[in-house]
């Protein structure tokens, strides 16, 4: 199995020489081609910060990131935003759809943004909102449509341009747990028969459990890393509950 | 403290402060510049006359400087507004660390008081600089002498400029000190995020609509333009207005709908970069701004229509003038005068002299010569006389047309006696003048007539009938029309009516009205014609005049230079209001548009902060937010430029014989330098504000 994602053991320190805070302390880690990791920790461990420097909003202080083949480290200006339009997707936990834009403007937007042909736009978004069953609601607008279909036209949005990555922020951060579940089947439906790469932030154990592996931080330094391999969901979860036990106070309040 | 923080506020600030500096710069400099008209280089080198009238200027500029103030004031004021309300947070976090309401007033008061000092003073600088190029304009207007330059500072502009100035910042101290003192803490620390209901038009009914409004402003176009005959009372003037602010207001509320309809359809236009997203960034806010861009619009138009006819006006008066002032001199009395009158006012019976009576017996000429008027001063004399017979009056000449003339135009005098002259007397004046002369047949004779409204009542009558008879012998016109031509001299196309009869026409003795002589002053320069007019009608030491006061002599006339004068301080006037007025109009509305689109910024940063997330680059971010405040800037100026196309030519028609289509082009374009350079600065002002707001960090 090819790496998608090469992290090679980066740093990201804030602040100046006499007062140095740091955010990622030496993480290193891959993820597949197909396979769909969770990040977990608490917050302040740097686990938002490490989802930064990935999808290239932030920069590292040094190490590697490399994505399909390609040392993201070392991309600057237009190249790197060229890069992060093409090969990587975002799911974010407020949705950050365009609530001017009906569901179809949305997901097109990411594909119009790359310029790509008027007609094949059409047919792909077709093709994705199928996928998502978000086909009925394609001509609403973000406010007519509940919080789980907005987090799916963001999850449309977000594979329509076949990433090599699609990185989420806290997907289900804002929904009920109904929604929540729906989405996560969603993902998983994504992963299994798209074929799609995730990459997860969450510091929800039940969100983290239909992830095939799950890497916990802590700190700035990789805690735990735990993979599904063959439990059941539930298994995984109760394991999952585990680690955070292990993990201390910090994640206590979350369960 | 405050001071300190005042200070450290305002240069963080400095990009929000733009555009409220820039309004308050340009808003001081103005009303410096229009202010200091009476102390500027031009005005001190005009003459006499010119300058009695720029004294009425003055008084006008000062009752309309009354009424820019307070437009001013109330723009101050909104400008303010803006600036507090996106400063809602920063006032919560003092408040929160204990700061009392007063205190916030006092940082205000003296940011207030800061940028009050600072824009007047810049204000000032430019307005002394501004007014020296407008002295130049002057100095064209006038006909001043301007080959030396002196660079001039008016006191009393600039105390003035200031204390107006003050009591407007005064009046935003109190609106600000009241804006706080009602703010609660709470909705000061979540003012930040308010979500707003995007309502969404249905497109059909968009599309509706805006054919309905299109159809009804062209309807209005047509009326002032193409059906402009039928709008000859003011009331039927209401009708075009109202139409067209209604049809304003719908294109503006539809437009946005329309436009997103026709190019959804368009797939390969529609789906393209960030298209999408702008127009219905645009779709979105023009709901919300339909009002103001309605306002704004109509601001404008009347901006654009002001300015380029009332510059036009200008110009063709001026050229017109040319044409209506052919002599230096006309000079003319009344001939014939009785032994005695009823005193209109005392109903007396007074009797004229004897010596009256003989100079009325006689040419102007003779008036002159006798009185010890040296005639070498005059060259290319005519002399003519002019009768008027009591049975051929206006409604004489109107024949069978008398009747519906009088249901059109029940007001005019129809029984005044014709003014009359011989063709041979014309033709001599004619040939002075540089007109057409005429060759006329025994039963024939010639209307001559200039003045629009009259030549129309006049030539329909002839059309209809132009027979009179007159001593037992019919008459008739030689054309079925008025032709162009005068005897009197004046500031423009004034003729009501004179006419030419033929040299066999039997005038009686008592039909003689006026003696009447036309010439130019036997001189080359200007001061030399100047000198031998002051000894015509001088009223000073003039040795002609006094003896013919003595004698209780009336000797009127028209002299070039009084009515060039008159003339051009009227055309002036009506320039330098309007261009002052347009002016602060185009201010006005470009600053509201511009705080508009910043107050929209605000909102606006979530939705480009999004762009960004999903992987827009700056380069397409900054190419979004210009297309999007450029079209909110160019729909209501297209709007305008085509209400003004329509506007103008209203204007033109109305003041047909004032202003004219060919000197319309520089006026056009002195106007669109105008408004290209003060919209242009706040379209600037505003892109680069709204760049810095949606690229400010999220807090």
């Amino acid at each position: 199995m090819s790496n998608v994602l090469e992290v090679k053991n980066i740093e990201k320190y804030y602040g100046n020489k006499s007062n140095l805070t740091k955010a990622i302390a030496g993480i290193t880690f891959n993820v597949g081609k197909g396979e769909f990791v969770g990040i977990m920790g608490a917050s302040g461990s740097g686990k938002t910060t490490l989802l930064n420097c990935i999808s290239t909003i932030d920069r590292v202080t040094a190490g590697q990131i490399i994505i399909n083949n390609q040392d993201i480290t070392k991309l600057k200006g237009n190249k790197l935003n060229k890069f992060r339009r093409e090969e990587l997707g975002f799911i974010f936990q407020d949705f950050n759809l365009l609530d001017t834009l009906t569901s179809y403007e949305n997901i097109a937007l990411a594909l119009t943004i790359q310029k790509v042909n008027p007609h094949e736009i059409d047919k792909r978004v077709n093709e994705v909102a199928e996928q998502l069953e978000i086909k009925e609601i394609l001509d609403k607008y973000p406010y007519q449509i509940s919080g789980g279909q907005k987090q799916r036209v963001a999850s449309a949005r977000a594979i329509i341009t076949n990433p090599k990555i699609v990185l989420a922020d806290e997907p289900t951060g804002a929904l009920d747990s109904k929604s929540a579940r729906q989405l996560l089947e969603t993902f998983e439906n994504l992963n299994q028969k798209l074929g799609a790469t995730i990459l997860m932030v969450t510091h929800d154990a039940f969100t983290a459990s239909y992830a095939d592996r799950i890497i916990f931080i802590k700190d700035g330094k990789i805690f735990n890393e735990l993979i599904k391999g063959e439990d059941t969901r539930k298994q995984f979860f109760e394991k999952i509950i585990e680690v955070q036990t292990l993990l201390g106070g910090d994640l206590n309040d979350v369960i | 403290m405050l001071f300190k923080l005042s200070i450290k506020n305002m240069k963080k600030s400095f990009k929000d402060f733009a555009i409220y500096f820039l309004t308050l710069v340009l808003g001081v400099a103005i009303f410096y510049m229009f202010n200091s008209l009476d102390s500027q280089q031009a005005m001190l080198k005009v003459s006499e006359s010119t300058r009695e009238l720029i004294q009425v200027m003055i008084q006008m500029l000062g009752i309309v400087s009354v009424f820019i103030a307070i437009i001013l004031g109330f723009l101050i004021v909104y400008a303010n507004n803006f600036l507090i309300n996106r400063r809602k947070r920063e006032f919560g976090i003092y408040m929160t660390l204990g700061m009392g309401k007063w205190q916030i007033s006092k940082i205000i008061l003296l940011e207030t008081i800061l940028v009050g000092l600072l824009s007047l003073i810049v204000g000032i600088f430019v307005g002394v600089f501004g007014s020296q190029f407008m002295s130049i304009l002057v100095a064209k207007l006038f006909e001043a002498d301007m080959s030396e330059f002196t660079f001039v500072f008016s006191q009393d502009a600039c105390i003035k400029t200031c204390i107006y100035f003050a009591v407007m910042f005064l009046a935003v101290m109190v609106f600000n000190t009241l804006t706080i003192s009602r703010y609660k803490l709470i909705n000061l620390l979540t003012a930040v995020k308010k979500n707003e209901k995007v309502k969404i038009k249905n497109p059909i009914l968009s599309v509706l609509i805006f054919i309905v409004s299109a159809c009804i402003l062209g309807y209005a176009y047509w009326k002032v333009t193409g059906g402009i005959t039928e709008l000859n009372s003011a009331d039927k003037m209401l009708q075009p207005i109202i139409m067209g602010i209604i049809g304003t207001v719908g294109v503006f509320w539809s437009l946005s709908g329309f436009i997103l309809r026709v190019i959804q359809t368009r797939k390969s236009i529609y789906l393209k970069g960030t298209n999408m997203f702008v127009l219905r960034q645009l779709n979105n806010k023009i709901n919300t701004t339909v009002a103001s861009m309605s306002i704004i619009c109509l601001m404008l138009f009347m901006t654009i229509s002001v300015l380029s006819s009332s510059l036009s006006l200008q110009r063709t008066m001026a050229k017109e003038l040319e044409e209506m002032t052919p002599v230096d001199v006309n000079l003319y009395k009344t001939a014939n005068l009785p032994e005695s009158y009823e005193n209109y006012y005392t109903g007396k019976t007074e009797y004229y002299t004897k010596e009256q009576i003989e100079d009325s017996r006689q040419p102007v000429s003779y008036t002159l010569e006798t009185n010890g008027y040296d005639m070498n001063n005059l060259k290319d004399v005519v002399e003519i006389l002019i009768y008027t017979i009591p049975e051929w009056t206006m409604e004489t000449s109107l024949g069978s047309y008398y009747e519906e003339a009088k249901a059109q135009f029940s007001n005019l005098t129809y029984h005044v006696p014709e003014s009359i002259v011989k063709v041979s007397d014309y033709n001599k004046i004619a040939s002075l003048y540089g007109l057409e002369g005429f060759q006329l047949a025994d039963d024939e004779y010639v209307v001559l007539c200039d003045f629009d409204s009259m030549k129309n009542l006049r030539d329909n009558a002839l059309k209809v009938d132009s027979t009179v008879e007159i001593n037992g012998k019919e008459y008739h016109s030689k054309y079925d029309e008025c032709k162009e031509g005068f005897i009197y001299m004046s500031t423009s196309h004034t003729n009501t009516g004179v006419i030419v009869v033929p040299d066999t026409f039997e005038f009686k003795e008592e039909w003689k009205e006026e003696y009447f002589l036309a010439a130019n002053y036997n001189a080359e320069t200007e001061e030399e014609k100047r000198e031998i007019e002051n000894g015509l009608v001088g009223t000073g030491n003039s040795e002609f005049y006094n003896s013919i006061s003595e004698k209780e002599i009336e000797l009127d006339g028209f002299t070039k230079i009084v009515i060039v004068e008159a003339s051009k301080g009227l055309a002036t006037i009506i320039v330098f209001i309007s261009i002052y007025l347009g002016i602060i109009f185009l201010i006005a509305s470009s600053a509201i548009l511009a705080l508009k689109q910043l107050t929209e910024s605000t909102d606006n940063k979530q939705r480009y902060t999004i762009l960004r997330k999903i992987g827009c680059d700056e380069k397409m971010i900054n190419k979004a937010l210009f297309r999007q405040i450029a079209i909110f800037f160019m729909l209501p100026l297209i709007l305008a430029i085509i209400h003004s196309i329509f506007g103008i030519q209203f204007v033109l028609s109305a003041m047909t014989g004032l202003a004219s289509t060919e000197e319309l082009l520089p006026s056009i374009i002195a106007t669109a330098a105008v408004i290209g350079i003060v919209y242009g600065l706040y379209f600037l002002a505003t892109y680069y504000g709204s760049k810095n707001i949606i690229r400010e960090e999220e807090n």
